[in-house]
């Protein structure tokens, strides 16, 4: 065989090891790593898994935020105006939290149902909804007030 | 009026830009001198009409103009008038002017300072940077227009700018960013002039280098002021957080990586060109795609700003369009350029390449756990998040896989090399990179394998770079003189791969060291974190120019020393009432101690507050400022110049021998 050629074909052997060993590393890294959105009436139909990572979004109801005297743990609940999931957190609160806003919570739900959560993430801006929770309230007929749409 | 001014100036520029697509690439074709003698004229024009535009926006932010629908949106007449001027690109229209005014930028630099390129080359090149801004400018002109008015009902004041926007990091963070992106339309230009032309040569890559690496150093200095905002303003003391949109600036980054390496093969050995030009197409259709995710709004992220599909479907139709024109021109052409050249396996073009096989797995990973969530939810298998875990997983182990090899590089040998001579030049490094892998991590809290692992690559990457420098300059009479006898090209290398083992230490030495608390405070109360004593002394009300803050006034001590004191800040707005967090940091070289506030918690007045200790982040951001510098410095070289005199003079011989 012509050595250029040859070199060639070594070149592409190795590019062929080289990409499955990496797409073995994104399949792996990938399996533990990715999340699914779940919306309340989601978790409430037994759609979502019970100890695993999820994330759970929805508007957060007014008057549902509780929080601990002496530690940073703070429950509230989420609902997209079908069904509620309790969210239990123990952390800092980003800045855009609050009653009756868009939040999403990652974390994996107990088996009482509750979401044990890790992070929460709240709208970025005023006018700004997290895509999940709106399609969530799309897909439940409300908008983001509660109003029957 | 003003407005309407910058509006007409826009059509103006779209104009010249479709003039100038056409024009020049025809002459080119058709060997007509005229019309490629327009092409510069052209693209000067161009940049005047589009910084006309910029400037009569720019008036209309400084004037607080609130008929102007941007303006009305975006900013405010309590905004300081320093924001008010980089609230221009704090906003969809804004940021895509400021995109076409680089882009115009980049085109007349090009066409300014390349005397030396044969004029057809110059012709092609400036054309399809016209055809790129015929692009951007039509998407600004015909889906987000800047000037767009609100008449009748324009109000009083504007409803601010977002305040995680109103930082000085932001000022320079988004033209730095561009400069990056729309640079690689330089590289891309070139590699489609040589397409069409069918020249592709060592002259092609001597042409398109300096300017890939500057566009590559403002990247990687976009990039990283990104990355240095995130960490202060954003209030929560991460650096990196492998949001779409980072992965968006990170993707061109990557590929442009493993461009300016292979840019480097095909300069000096005539070798690779069909992939450096397949790298040079990839790297600015990944700044492409970063555009559309970043301005089509699919993705969550704090720089998605508001969106409309129609924007989305145009970048789309636009990458549809480069993407696909390019690849088939390339299918078309670009067995009629490839070469060969051979080289040994022990030798510096095997070395490149596998940096090019490392950088391109790693694009196409950060690539693959981007768009993930949006393929699964196109094909309505639900909504997925891909995390910092995955991009941690597979990324981590990549990069360390380049050091070892990466370390070998610099003082390997183009065409053939053995081992033996490797192990002679740098035995004595990796013996000595052993011991500081074994010894530096005892100067840390506890001893970490990862640090001790980085310890080892870093150490192993810079002892050989200085011997390698060290050899080359001792032969020299004077340290002075043997300096003066290193290229720029060399220095920029230099301080690019030492950049490189800086980041790596920076990263991991934070990431295994950092010391973080979440906790509820009290005026009065103290707590210790990494010997640092932080002692919360009072809480007060302050006023800036357009917000209301709480203000938490720190102590910290260390061995009853005052170390600093700190005065993180929770700050209301008061145009657009939302709530900011302001965290308070004491940066050091060694180490960052960082105060953020949460909430305020139960009736004692006592809050959440965050206490971070961060060793070492400090060194990630120098690593990369000196990356930046390396890039421009490789730009410097005379080779770059000397080659435009000879190729003068030769265009002169063959002037008079005609």
């Amino acid at each position: 065989m012509h050595p250029i050629r040859k070199q060639r074909l070594y070149l592409v052997l190795f590019l062929i090891l080289f990409s499955s060993v990496a797409v073995g590393l994104v399949t792996y890294a990938l399996r533990g790593n990715i999340n699914l959105f779940f919306s309340p009436a989601d978790v409430a139909a037994g759609k979502a898994p019970v100890g695993q990572a999820i994330r759970v979004g929805g508007m957060v109801v007014e008057g549902s935020v509780q929080r601990s005297d002496d530690s940073l743990a703070v429950r509230f609940v989420v609902t997209d105006y079908e069904a509620t999931v309790p969210v239990v957190y123990e952390g800092i609160l980003p800045d855009l939290f609050g009653e009756g806003q868009g939040a999403v919570a990652s974390g994996a739900l107990d088996e009482y149902g509750v979401m044990q959560a890790t992070e929460v993430l709240a709208k970025h801006d005023e006018n700004y909804m997290p895509p999940e929770v709106a399609d969530a309230l799309e897909k439940s007929g409300y908008d983001h007030k509660g109003k029957a749409q | 009026m003003i407005p309407e001014i910058g509006h007409y100036a826009l059509i103006n520029a779209l104009c010249l830009a479709v003039i100038l697509a056409v024009l020049p690439a025809w002459g080119a074709w058709r060997r007509n001198t005229t019309a490629m003698s327009l092409a510069p004229g052209l693209a000067v024009g161009q940049l005047v009409f589009v910084a006309i535009s910029f400037a009569c926006l720019a008036a209309a932010f400084l004037q607080d103009d609130f008929t102007v629908k941007v303006v009305a949106s975006n900013s405010n007449s309590l905004l300081p008038p320093m924001y008010k001027f980089s609230a221009l690109w704090g906003n969809h229209e804004g940021s895509l002017l400021l995109w076409a005014l680089i882009l115009c930028f980049w085109t007349t630099a090009v066409a300014l300072l390349s005397p030396q390129l044969p004029m057809q080359v110059l012709s092609r090149v400036l054309s399809v940077m016209g055809g790129i801004a015929v692009g951007f400018l039509s998407f600004s002109l015909f889906t987000s227009n800047p000037f767009e008015r609100l008449l009748p009902g324009s109000p009083v004041d504007g409803s601010d700018l977002n305040p995680l926007l109103q930082d000085p990091g932001l000022i320079i963070h988004p033209p730095l960013l561009y400069m990056g992106y729309v640079g690689f339309s330089v590289a891309f230009a070139f590699a489609i002039a040589a397409l069409l032309g069918g020249r592709l040569d060592a002259s092609w890559a001597r042409w398109s280098r300096p300017w890939t690496n500057v566009a590559w150093a403002f990247l990687t200095l976009g990039i990283m002021l990104g990355s240095w905002w995130a960490y202060y303003e954003l209030g929560w003391g991460g650096w990196w957080f492998w949001d779409p949109v980072e992965n968006a600036s990170f993707m061109p980054w990557l590929a442009g990586t493993a461009l300016i390496h292979s840019l480097a093969a095909t300069e000096k050995r005539g070798l690779f060109k069909s992939w450096t030009v397949l790298l040079a197409i990839f790297a600015f259709s990944l700044s492409l795609l970063g555009t559309f995710l970043v301005r089509s709004g699919v993705l969550t992220s704090v720089h998605a700003f508001a969106t409309d599909p129609a924007r989305g479907m145009f970048i789309l139709l636009f990458l549809a369009i480069v993407v696909g024109g390019s690849l088939i021109l390339y299918a078309l052409r670009a067995p009629a350029v490839s070469s060969r050249v051979s080289f040994a396996w022990v030798s510096r073009e095997s070395l490149l390449l596998f940096n090019n096989v490392v950088f391109l797995v790693a694009t196409l990973t950060v690539l693959f756990g981007t768009l993930f969530p949006l393929f699964m939810d196109a094909l309505g298998q639900g909504k997925y998040s891909v995390g910092p875990p995955y991009f941690n997983a597979v990324f981590v182990p990549l990069m360390a896989l380049l050091a070892p090899f990466m370390g070998l590089g610099p003082v390997s040998r183009w065409k053939g090399d053995t081992v033996a001579r490797w192990k002679g030049e740098l035995g004595i490094s990796a013996a000595v990179a052993v011991v500081c892998g074994l010894t530096l991590p005892l100067l840390g809290a506890d001893y970490n394998l990862w640090v001790a692992l980085a310890a080892l690559l870093a150490a192993w990457l810079v002892l050989g770079l200085v011997r390698d420098a060290w050899y080359r300059v001792r032969g020299a009479s004077s340290l002075g003189s043997g300096l003066r006898r290193l290229t720029p090209s060399y220095c920029g290398m230099l301080l690019a791969h030492l950049g490189f083992a800086a980041c790596v230490l920076g990263v991991v030495a934070t990431s295994q060291y950092n010391v973080e608390r979440d906790l509820k405070m009290s005026p009065g109360d103290s707590e210790t974190l990494a010997g640092y004593t932080f002692e919360f002394v009072e809480l007060a009300p302050v006023r800036g120019p357009n917000f209301v803050a709480d203000e938490a006034r720190f102590r910290v001590t260390k061995d009853n020393e005052l170390i600093a004191t700190l005065a993180p800040q929770k700050r209301r707005y008061l145009a657009s009432g939302s709530v900011m967090t302001e965290a308070a940091i004491d940066a050091g070289l060694f180490r960052d101690l960082f105060v953020a506030m949460g909430e305020p918690i139960g009736s004692d007045g006592a809050w959440a507050i965050r206490l971070h200790y961060k060793p070492m982040v400090r060194w990630m951001w120098l690593g990369a400022i000196l990356m930046g510098f390396g890039g421009f410095a490789t730009a410097l070289d005379k080779r770059y110049r000397r080659q435009r005199r000879t190729a003068t003079a030769s265009a002169q011989g063959v002037l008079h021998g005609a």
